[in-house]
């Protein structure tokens, strides 16, 4: 049990303006279920791209040996060959092809070119029953359901004879008893001699199967512990992921509280597709004049699709549920109302959903209020858009050659204040924030808290989601927390702390 | 200071199409003993490529907006026939025909902008539907004959030309005066907007590349009208061409709703979160396809004076391949009428000039495929050098 099958030594990986491993040293034991936790950006990620060769010998510092040799992976390809196979969060198996042609995609059975289909299929059915998933060899990938799914993405493992399996959230779109069921075959496949490292925020399934824990925080490994010496509690690997130096990341804020604003009731929505399948229950939130309220929660508690579905519908299918705008009621059901109501929404994806890439920054800046800035509200003044779209340069300080520039060329940092700058010019009363810092560096972070706090002391009211908990901490004023689509925590900024957030987040049962 | 081949560079994509079609007008020119620039040329290669030039309009805002149009060919045909059985089998005044038959074109437009823009079905799969059912349409209209011949007054359209107020015999006096309307026009507003990017402290192309580049314009306009005035003045055609592209390159370029389709060209999702009511708008543009088709249907059958129903066979590919010889992007969000204009002109040419020399359909159809991956390469090889 203790000859080590991987040892990653003093990785450091950096990206422009963030370094996101710092000098990381991560090693697994043959035949162990190493368990990798910390919060969304404290690195996990990144660190089993580096290992998996996403990034490439060369653009990271340190080294890794896997069964005692150094390995200088440039591709996914490499490192599958030596048998270390990572499963990403989104499964990559292609939903209309069976599970035969998935299980040996890229991998085929094959003499000259022409498959073996008899051999794949008998192949198959051997590694369906290692996994234990009684399905036909012939049934799409896109006919069964995602525990399925992850049990062939597993036996597409084995079929690469896997001796290092990676598991990136494997049961977060799982139900309880998938789950159940993937961490027993886990802990079957540990019994063959096949390690694992698993990514969770479930911390119950991590004290359960796990023989070590790494944790990892702000792009450095905190600790290991080792649960076989020692029983490690939930609260013990919490405070080991949330305890950190909160000074100076933050710039101060006064807050300056009015009359509620804004309030959301009884808001229910349907997934878009799976019409039967709820992805807000029973939502009440409100915001006040002048204050930032936070919406914590991990990736898929179903923060953004509550704000989407707020901001104009866009997104989901039979919602329903009420607004008040001043204790009035308005009508949010198309954007353009919304938009007209003073409601905004800053998206998390700001080159998929936020940007017109190929288009200038002026185009950008307007695209929301274009009537504001035409003649007749037909016809386009350009002088006026010119000088407006300046006064948004100079005031959230947007670095770029001229306001002719194209929004691609931008820095992360500079093309969210652009994504800003374009919804404060719709002039709105209420802005929905959806992780306005993800993937910007240190620098343009603090300049968006800077602008946050200028627009809370402006009066607007301000809902800010976000899943780095410092950040909801040292900005907001209030917390709602949110989970498998239902608020189940409200608290003050000044009772919160990371541990009560975090456990609001992490308990499966309701504890309100 | 900037040089001259530095700012050519920096502007190629805009000056790089109208400079080919240049190129190849001087080629023609040359190859065909100078009968490209003979005045009676010139007026029928306006007259050829009118209906070209009317669709490409309409097709460039469709594939701004991220999309194609397959069906205009067969639409122009089905508007040319029910324009011909409502004139010449049912005594309908041409007045009344015409916007009957621009009325029709916009519900065609209403029929396939509900398929794509509401039920989200692919517009390639619509207007390829909408290909076959409007072709098959004609048929039945015309019953599989020619009807024609039309009232002159409907004629007119596409083979009429504006009246001369001066009666000059041989020359038309007040196709020059147009062409001098025309050059002051254009270079007032040219120094306007030169005037505006300079207070606003924009960088602005050099003093002398501007006066040579009016200069080059109002050449060109003087001596179209010139060649156009020896013949028999301006067609009317000419005057619908003018007022349209005018109207959409000003749409295009300086409205609200033309900087919205250029937004949802480039980024649907983006622009729908910001306000834009994106199926509504991609509506607009396949209405807007319908009536230009429409218009261009008419212009057709009234220039060959019977509706065929063969007539506008392939159109669509023409105008498809006017749209991105001009600089359109296939994925959206990039095009301008402009180019979409020289682009059409640019086909016109090379159809006319080959068939002056006696090239062969075969050849000239594989000449223009190969004209059209050309342009495009450059584009695309420019894009890459940029980036």
């Amino acid at each position: 049990m203790s000859d080590v099958i991987l040892e990653m030594r003093n990785i450091t990986k950096t990206f422009p303006g963030v370094k996101a491993l710092d000098n990381v040293s991560f090693s697994v034991r043959q035949g162990e279920i190493h368990a990798l936790v910390g919060e969304n950006g404290a690195g996990k990620s990144t660190l089993m791209k580096v290992l998996s060769g996403v990034y490439p010998h060369g653009t990271y510092e340190g080294d890794i040996f896997f069964e005692g040799k150094e390995c200088r992976f440039r591709d996914i390809n490499d490192s599958e060959k030596v048998g270390l196979v990572i499963i990403h969060q989104e499964l990559a198996l292609i939903p209309f092809l069976s599970i035969t042609e998935n299980l040996f995609l890229g991998n085929e059975q094959a003499t000259s070119g022409v498959i073996d289909w008899n051999k794949s299929i008998s192949m198959t059915k051997e590694l369906l029953e290692k996994v234990g998933l009684h399905e036909s060899p012939n049934t799409l990938i896109t006919d069964m359901g995602v525990g399925k799914q992850q049990l062939v993405e597993i036996a597409k493992a084995l079929a690469k004879e896997v001796k290092l399996l990676i598991l990136d959230e494997p049961t977060a779109s799982l139900s309880e008893g998938d789950s159940e069921k993937l961490l027993e075959l886990l802990l079957q496949l540990k019994a063959q001699g096949i390690s694992s490292v698993l990514i969770s925020h479930k911390l119950s399934e991590v004290s359960k199967v796990a023989d070590s824990i790494t944790i990892l925080r702000d792009g450095a490994a905190i600790e290991t512990l080792d649960c076989q010496k020692d029983t490690i509690t939930e609260d013990r690997i919490i405070r080991g992921m949330v305890g950190r130096d909160m000074t100076h990341r933050f710039p101060p804020r006064e807050s300056n509280i009015g009359d509620t604003i804004f309030e959301v009731r009884d808001w229910n929505v349907y997934h878009p597709l799976h019409e039967d399948r709820k992805v807000s229950t029973n939502i009440n939130i409100k915001v006040r004049k002048g204050e930032v309220v936070g919406i914590a929660g991990l990736m898929g508690a179903g923060r953004t699709e509550l704000a989407m579905s707020i901001f104009g519908r866009a997104y989901g299918t039979r919602i329903s549920g009420t607004a008040y705008k001043h204790g009035k009621e308005i009508d949010i059901s198309s954007i353009d109302k919304a938009i007209a109501n003073g409601v905004s929404y800053l998206t998390e994806d700001r080159k998929a959903y936020g940007l017109v890439l190929i288009e200038e920054i002026k185009n950008n800046i307007t695209l929301t209020n274009l009537e504001a800035i035409s003649d007749a509200r037909f016809i386009i003044n350009e002088p006026k858009e010119m000088t407006v779209t300046s006064e948004y340069k100079d005031k959230l300080n947007i670095k770029c050659s001229s306001i002719l520039q194209l929004a691609v060329n931008l820095s992360g940092g500079n093309q969210q204040k652009v994504v800003l700058s374009k919804w404060l010019f719709s002039n709105p009363d209420i802005l929905i924030l959806d992780e306005p810092t993800r993937g910007i560096d240190v620098g343009a972070k603090y300049e968006i808290y800077t602008i946050i706090n200028r627009l809370a002391a402006e009066g607007k009211g301000i809902i800010l989601i976000s899943s780095e908990l410092p950040e909801i901490l040292g900005v907001c004023d209030r917390i709602y927390v949110m989970r498998e689509g239902k608020i189940v925590g409200e608290l003050p900024a000044s009772e919160a702390s990371q541990e009560a957030v975090m456990k609001y987040i992490m308990t499966q049962e309701v504890a309100v | 200071m900037k040089t001259l081949t530095s700012l050519f560079k920096s502007n190629i994509r805009e000056y790089g199409m109208l400079i080919a079609l240049i190129a190849i007008m001087a080629f023609f020119q040359y190859a065909t003993d100078g009968i490209l620039f003979k005045p009676v040329n010139i007026t029928n290669l306006v007259l050829q490529n009118s209906y070209i030039i009317v669709m490409a309009m309409g097709m460039l805002l469709i594939i701004v907006a991220g999309w194609i149009d397959l069906s205009v060919g067969s639409v122009a045909a089905f508007v040319g026939a029910i324009a011909a059985v409502l004139m010449v089998k049912l005594d309908i005044h041409w007045s009344l025909t015409m916007l009957i038959c621009l009325v029709i074109g916009a519900l065609v437009g209403v029929w396939q902008g509900y398929w794509v823009a509401y039920i989200k079905i692919p517009a390639f799969i619509v207007t390829l539907a909408g290909m076959l059912i409007f072709r098959g349409l004609t048929l039945l209209i015309l019953n599989g004959e020619a009807v024609g011949p039309f009232p002159t007054e409907f004629q007119r359209l596409s083979t009429g030309f504006i009246p001369d107020f001066f009666n000059n015999e041989g020359f038309h006096i007040t196709t020059i005066l147009i062409g001098i309307l025309l050059s002051i026009i254009l270079i007032v507003l040219d120094v306007r907007a030169r005037k505006n990017q300079q207070k606003y402290g924009f960088e602005v192309t050099p003093f002398y590349f501007f006066v040579l580049k009016n200069a080059f314009i109002t050449a060109a306009v003087m001596a179209l009208c010139y060649l156009m005035a020896s013949y028999k003045g301006l067609p009317n055609v000419l005057i619908v061409l003018f007022v349209l592209i005018t109207g959409y390159a000003f749409v295009t370029s300086q409205t609200v709703v033309g900087r919205r389709i250029y937004a949802m060209g480039g980024n649907e999702k983006a622009a729908r979160l910001s306000g834009v009511n994106t199926p509504r708008l991609l509506f607009g543009t396949f209405v807007n396809m319908g009536v230009l088709a429409a218009l261009a249907g008419m212009i057709v059958t009234a220039r060959l004076n019977t509706a065929t129903p063969k007539a506008g066979v392939g159109f669509e590919l023409d105008v498809i391949a006017a749209c991105f010889i001009g600089g359109a992007s296939a994925s959206g969000g990039v095009g301008k009428v402009i180019g979409a204009v020289v682009g059409a002109f640019l086909i016109g040419v090379m159809n006319n000039g080959m068939s002056i020399l006696g090239i062969g359909i075969d050849w000239q159809q594989a000449i223009k495929g190969f004209v059209l991956l050309l342009a495009v390469f450059f584009d695309v090889y420019n894009k890459n050098k940029n980036v």
